[in-house]
């Protein structure tokens, strides 16, 4: 058995679960949305394992949709079968919802006798890597939409693994370039005491590094698992953080490594010192931002709002994006077959146009999908990275993350 | 001259009215931020009137007999009639939702209009203000054009990343040609042999012949000291010998010259920030662009390719259109 989650957030999952009945009513409400595909040849089909955890957020405003991602791939399918339509083509989804100690292989190989070889998943990083490994038989592609690990573009990379999630390097890149830019370059950086905590206390260490900022502090915040804000809360948190931001040297921003919301939240107007946080909390590096109306975002965000009735959040926009990506190399080759979409996307003529400003494209050398990173502040989009003057030879999207040259990654 | 004009545009608009052939010649800014239209009087070179009209205008253009002005009012999910002599709103078009471009027929009738949330186009008779068809084409419809001789009309869909080719007689979509990523405009020559296409993220214009509906050339854009990500280009214009066009190169801010010959760029013309539509005065002395971001407009004097003028509008303008009187 192959089971994920559970390890990092004891006790947390069992309120915020989602029931098998809520998913049913899900699927259904989703398969009532109008199809316009036409069967000229049979269906190009993305599988979609889907993680059913649900973490509780610090802010109420963030707390997770049961169809979160879910909603994304939908509207990216309405989008590749309308498109589909002219030229006939046709897709369908077939989400898998997993919960916890759900074996994923299994689900994968569910997905296998269907005849699925495009797969999306927004499991974490370990089950990521085992639906790659067991994909491989099938001729399988599994799409990472969710996990952020360096590790799964580095050592742990894939021939048939793509990344359409930004890794955490190139999220720590994004928030550091701004900071530099703004010329706020002493950083208190404060972590969590979760490993991924950690992993993203380690992409800020080397932004610091590789932009010419200082860390002049660090400072773990432990999870004692009693820091979710209940009546009391307010005036707890208001205690407590003064406090424990207290005696830093003198700094220009805070920069929480926070992943699994257990304090960055709190951090902003609480400090002890009077500066602004960055990272888990604050100004946040995101693929995107309910506010972004950029470049057509408006249309997207109103497409979503009417089909949903709610906003698009960053998952949802990892998903469209994933299945998006599926249909445009299927427009361009003109082709059903999963194994010359997936020739076409790998090429250099591949790019998908994502309500960023600019085509993303795939890295050759890891397949991480090349894009910009938005820095929002929960009201507006503050910045988007890339920042002015930071250069490359290629693409200034290569400034963020792991570079060519610098890759541990050996596809095959 | 000048002073006549002036104590003229202060006195009643009514005994304008009466005296017929009296408007200066006049250009309509749609400004998508503000809900309003820009008027400018073009021989002053400045905006002389602001109309409240519905939320996010967009496309504008004017009836074939110049009477009214048509706007895009997207977010109220119509087009607005604007008595151009009065300058009050006296109707709107059943446009479907979230319309954003549009164009007419060459005879002044029908109109098609992009709706961009619903991936349709809308076919609305205007003399009876009624839908004649809606036609499905592909995601985020946007660009509108109307073949000169009426018998094609070409609508581009802004994700879907094609022009779609839509036959006048039965209303359907014949032919469906891809080009690069979110195609914006679509514009033919005035000979009616190519339509060319704009690509916001592709940063090309595909030129599409009318005939075999396939491209048979791209153009591509490159301005020293940008990036190229941010050439984006979006509105297109041919002289009316169609030697020359001008292509809006967006967050560039630059409008390209380009020699239809060759299909090559001549001259590239610094204006307002984020340039987007444009429009000549009708006497093609003039080329004028809405720039988004700097909330003007640039006047371009077409023959010695030059930027002679801005002339503040409102916030975000989007398209221009200009009365031949």
């Amino acid at each position: 058995m192959s089971h994920f989650g559970g390890m990092k957030r004891p006790n947390r999952n069992v309120r915020n679960g989602i029931s098998r009945r809520h998913a049913v009513a899900l699927l259904l409400a989703a398969s009532a949305l109008p199809s316009t595909a036409r069967a000229d040849e049979p269906a190009i089909q993305i599988g979609y394992i889907r993680s059913m955890e649900r973490h509780p957020t610090i802010s109420l405003l963030d707390k997770p949709t049961p169809n979160a991602g879910l909603a994304g791939a939908t509207l990216g399918l309405d989008d590749d079968n309308t498109t589909g339509r002219l030229q006939g083509q046709s897709f369908a989804l077939i989400d898998v919802p997993v919960h916890p100690n759900t074996d994923v292989v299994a689900a994968l190989e569910g997905l296998a006798t269907k005849g699925v070889k495009l797969v999306m998943t927004d499991l974490p990083a370990d089950a990521v890597l085992k639906l790659a490994d067991a994909g491989r038989a099938h001729g399988m592609t599994v799409f990472n939409l969710a996990a952020p690990d360096d590790t799964l573009r580095q050592q742990d990379c894939r021939n048939d693994l793509i990344h359409v999630a930004p890794s955490r390097a190139m999220l720590a890149d994004a928030v550091g370039q701004y900071l530099v830019w703004k010329k706020w370059t002493r950083w208190y950086l404060v972590y969590g005491s979760h490993p991924e905590d950690k992993l993203l206390a380690d992409a800020y260490r080397r932004t610091a590094t590789r932009f010419g900022a200082k860390i002049v502090a660090e400072k773990l915040f432990a999870d004692t698992g009693g820091s979710r804000e209940t009546d009391s809360g307010v005036a707890e948190t208001q205690q407590q953080i003064p406090r424990q931001t207290q005696g830093a040297p003198d700094y220009d921003v805070l920069i929480a490594a926070d992943e699994n919301e257990v304090f960055a939240g709190y951090l902003p107007f609480r400090t002890w010192d009077a500066r602004p946080v960055a990272g888990s909390a604050g100004l946040e590096p995101t693929t995107w931002d309910a506010s972004s109306e950029s470049w057509g975002g408006t249309q997207l965000q109103d497409r979503f709002e009417r089909l949903f009735h709610r906003q698009m959040m960053p998952l949802d926009m990892q998903a469209w994006t994933g299945v998006r990506m599926v249909g445009e190399a299927a427009s361009r080759t003109g082709s059903s077959d999963p194994d010359k979409i997936m020739a076409y996307m790998k090429g250099s003529d591949f790019g998908i146009a994502a309500y960023k400003g600019q085509r993303l494209t795939l890295r050759d050398w890891d397949w991480q999908l090349r894009q910009p990173i938005l820095l929002a502040d929960g009201r507006t989009v503050v910045s988007i990275s890339p920042q002015p003057g930071f250069l490359h030879q290629v693409t200034e999207l290569d400034t963020l993350g792991i570079d060519r040259p610098e890759t541990k990654c050996k596809l095959q | 001259m000048q002073t006549a004009m002036n104590r003229i545009l202060v006195a009643a608009i009514g005994i304008l009215l009466a005296s017929g052939n009296a408007f200066a010649l006049t250009a309509y800014v749609s400004n998508e931020r503000d809900n309003t239209i820009s008027v400018v009087d073009m021989d002053q070179m400045k905006t002389i009137k602001t109309i409240d009209v519905g939320q996010r205008p967009r496309g504008i253009l004017l009836t074939k007999d110049e009477k009214d002005i048509l706007v895009c009012a997207s977010d109220d999910d119509t087009i607005q009639i604007i008595d151009r002599a009065t300058l009050q709103i006296v109707g709107s078009l059943p446009s479907g939702p979230d319309p954003e471009t549009f164009a007419l027929r060459d005879s002044g009738n029908p109109l098609y209009v992009s709706n961009e949330n619903d991936n349709m186009v809308t076919v609305i008779d205007v003399p009876t203000r009624k839908v004649l068809a809606q036609i499905p084409t592909g995601v985020e419809p946007e660009g509108m054009a109307v073949s000169p001789d009426g018998q094609t009309i070409v609508n581009t869909s802004e994700t879907t990343n094609m022009a779609h080719f839509i036959d006048y007689q039965t209303r359907k979509v014949v032919a469906n040609v891809l080009v690069d990523a979110r195609p914006r405009v679509a514009m033919f020559k005035h000979d009616g042999s190519q339509v060319w296409v704009s690509s916001e993220l592709g940063g090309t214009v595909s030129i599409i012949d009318t005939a075999k509906r396939a491209v048979v050339g791209k153009i591509n854009f490159a301005v020293q000291g940008l990036r190229s990500d941010v050439i984006q280009p979006v509105g297109i214009r041919f002289t009316k010998d169609d030697a020359t066009a001008f292509v809006a190169l967006g967050p560039a801010n630059r409008v390209a010259v380009i020699d239809t010959k060759t299909q090559k760029v001549e001259k590239y013309l610094l204006v307002g920030q984020r340039v987007w539509q444009m429009a000549f005065t009708p006497d093609e002395k003039y080329l004028l662009t809405t720039n988004g971001l700097s909330n003007d407009i640039s006047v371009i004097d077409v023959a010695d390719q030059k930027v002679i003028k801005s002339i503040q509008v409102g916030r975000l303008p989007w398209g221009v259109a200009v009365a031949a009187q």
